[in-house]
């Protein structure tokens, strides 16, 4: 079996995996870069809408666009890149940590390495995690999975639609199956306001006259080989009203109802997970539970924005870097989750440096107040215009702010949002 | 008259409040005045929505393998691309049977011009992905 040394090997060649590649090469490290489809780019290949990285090149683009910027920037660098490579296991014993990997084209293959990067994205929720009832036809697809079949492949799953759940994907794929001559008859949501940006729902539903649902549950799917439609009830007060329950004939169903981070392998190599992101627990470095095993993008928590993947996934790779050369954090504060807020990620900061730190919250409000504190001191308040939960935080935690931390060994900070 | 709107240029999602034709202390171009909008890009937002709406249109066209292509069953099916800059939303489905008419030859480099002034607006068509 032929067996390769590295440095580092990065798995995933999406967004996070190439931004974390790329900044463990720009610090001298040799590279290996695994990827399982044909090409590097993850999910932004099939992402053909615009409105991409506005943070990062401050300009906006396509999912493909952005995507091959990376690739082009990977391309020019000696970075070792595996393509159609599935990495089958990851062991991280003593000593080297060895990726077990498969291809078409180089067969069984062992990648020992130093440093890993976790960066494998996440994958979407389907029918069987929100248990919705009803006979099991044909013509029910993830809204992921449409938008591949539709962009890439160039299939188109079905003419009269129903997008169930309010994700920004289910939203994007509203308004591409409207412009590929299908018709979308509603979005349903369970929840009582939308789980994407309220610029899609104005874009991608309005634009075409969608109706949008809040506040209501499908509670039947008809069909016997092929969806001829779903039954749909409203919550009210928080009871299922099934009297006013209505049905919506459609001959295909989208569903939008989440994303997981796609987290086995890391599970398997004794990554410990955190239930709140299904992503690894990771120290103020973004380092796992795993010394030597870093996470990054998707598959430590669900991004809104591939802008924000990429800035975490370059801090991944610096800090990777940073430990291959023998440095690791220093005296660190664990985060508290305070009151509305979901989680932080990193759930460390380390008190000698400013620590970026993505966060959600549970509400939806305007004029909103994000409060860090130790014991009753306020440590920073910063105003927030409005918040929910479809739209992550950032929040830059500075060494000023932390400078009174003080040296217990099991100093805490709390984050919450009012 | 008054016409209510939200605004979709960053994710706050003001809601906008536009009266025509009212004559006051607001009132910018096009006679319409604007309130409940937290900066100017609001402003020019609703203007621009009820005068003139426009919008990036992004989509795919076909692909045709190219000469000599030994793997064309692996070859792309669909091309993505996206217009220029936004493009008038009334013209949007004239543009989008424009595009799936296409059939473009592969290989193809990212930001190829797919239809040049497409519709005679002054806009182009271009690839968004390098293919084959």
């Amino acid at each position: 079996m032929r067996e390769l040394s590295f440095d580092a090997v990065v798995i995933g060649g999406g967004a996070a995996g190439m931004a974390a590649a790329l900044e463990l090469d720009a610090k001298g490290h040799t590279v290996a870069l695994v990827e399982r489809e044909e090409r590097l780019g993850g999910i932004l290949a099939q992402c053909v809408h615009s409105g991409f990285g506005l943070v990062e090149f401050d300009e906006e683009l396509t999912g493909p666009e952005f995507a091959e910027r990376f690739e082009d920037r990977v391309s020019g660098r000696p970075i070792s890149v595996f393509c159609g490579c599935t990495v089958l296991e990851l062991s991280s014993g003593e000593g080297d940590k060895v990726a077990s990997c498969i291809s078409a084209r180089e067969g069984a293959l062992r990648l020992k390495s130093r440093a890993v990067v976790l960066a494998m994205g996440c994958r979407e929720r389907n029918r069987g995690n929100i248990r919705i009832p009803g006979s099991r036809p044909a013509g029910i697809f993830t809204a992921g999975l449409a938008q591949r079949l539709v962009n890439v492949e160039g299939y188109v799953p079905g003419k009269e639609v129903v997008v169930i759940g309010s994700g920004d994907i289910g939203l994007i794929m509203a308004r591409r199956m409207s412009w590929i001559g299908c018709k979308v008859h509603a979005v349903v949501e369970i929840l009582p306001y939308p789980s994407g940006l309220t610029r899609n729902i104005v874009q991608c539903l309005h634009d075409f006259g969608i109706p949008l649902y809040l506040s209501h549950l499908t509670t039947e799917v008809y069909g016997r080989d092929r969806v001829e439609g779903i039954e749909v009830a409203p919550i009210e007060n928080g009871a299922l009203i099934m009297e006013k329950a209505f049905k919506i004939p459609c001959d295909t169903v989208l569903l939008s109802v989440g994303l997981v981070p796609e987290n086995e392998l890391s599970r398997n190599a004794g990554v410990a997970i955190n239930p709140m992101t299904n992503g690894a627990w990771t120290d103020s470095s973004l380092m796992t539970s795993v010394p030597g095993v870093f996470a990054c993008g998707n598959v430590l928590h669900v991004h809104d924005l591939v802008d924000y993947v990429v800035e975490e996934a370059g801090r991944a790779g610096r800090f990777a870097a940073l430990w291959l050369e023998g440095a690791g954090p220093g005296r660190e504060a664990r985060i508290k989750i305070g009151p509305n807020v979901r989680y932080v990620a990193p759930a460390r900061v380390e008190i000698g440096r400013d620590n970026k730190l993505y966060l959600r919250t549970m509400i939806v409000k305007n004029d909103a107040v994000l409060e860090v504190k130790q014991g009753g001191k306020v440590l920073l308040s910063s105003k927030r215009n409005h918040v929910q939960p479809s739209e992550m935080i950032t929040l830059t935690l500075g060494k000023t702010e932390l400078s009174s931390v003080g040296d217990l060994p099991d100093a805490a900070i709390e984050i919450s949002i009012q | 008259m008054s016409q209510e709107l939200t605004c979709i240029t960053c994710p706050m999602g003001c809601r906008l409040v536009v009266e025509r034709g009212s004559g006051g202390a607001n009132e910018g171009g096009g006679g319409l005045s604007v309130s409940g909008n937290r900066c100017p890009r609001g402003a020019a937002y609703a203007r621009e929505e009820l005068l003139a709406p426009k919008r990036t249109v992004t989509a795919t066209c076909r692909a045709v393998a190219g000469s000599g292509s030994s793997r064309a069953f692996e070859a792309a099916r669909r091309i993505p691309c996206r217009t220029t800059a936004p493009f008038p939303k009334e013209r949007v489905d004239e543009l989008l049977e424009a595009i799936y008419a296409l059939e473009e030859r592969l290989p193809v480099p990212r930001g190829r011009v797919l239809i040049r002034d497409a519709l005679g607006l002054g806009i182009d068509v271009v690839a968004t992905r390098t293919l084959g």
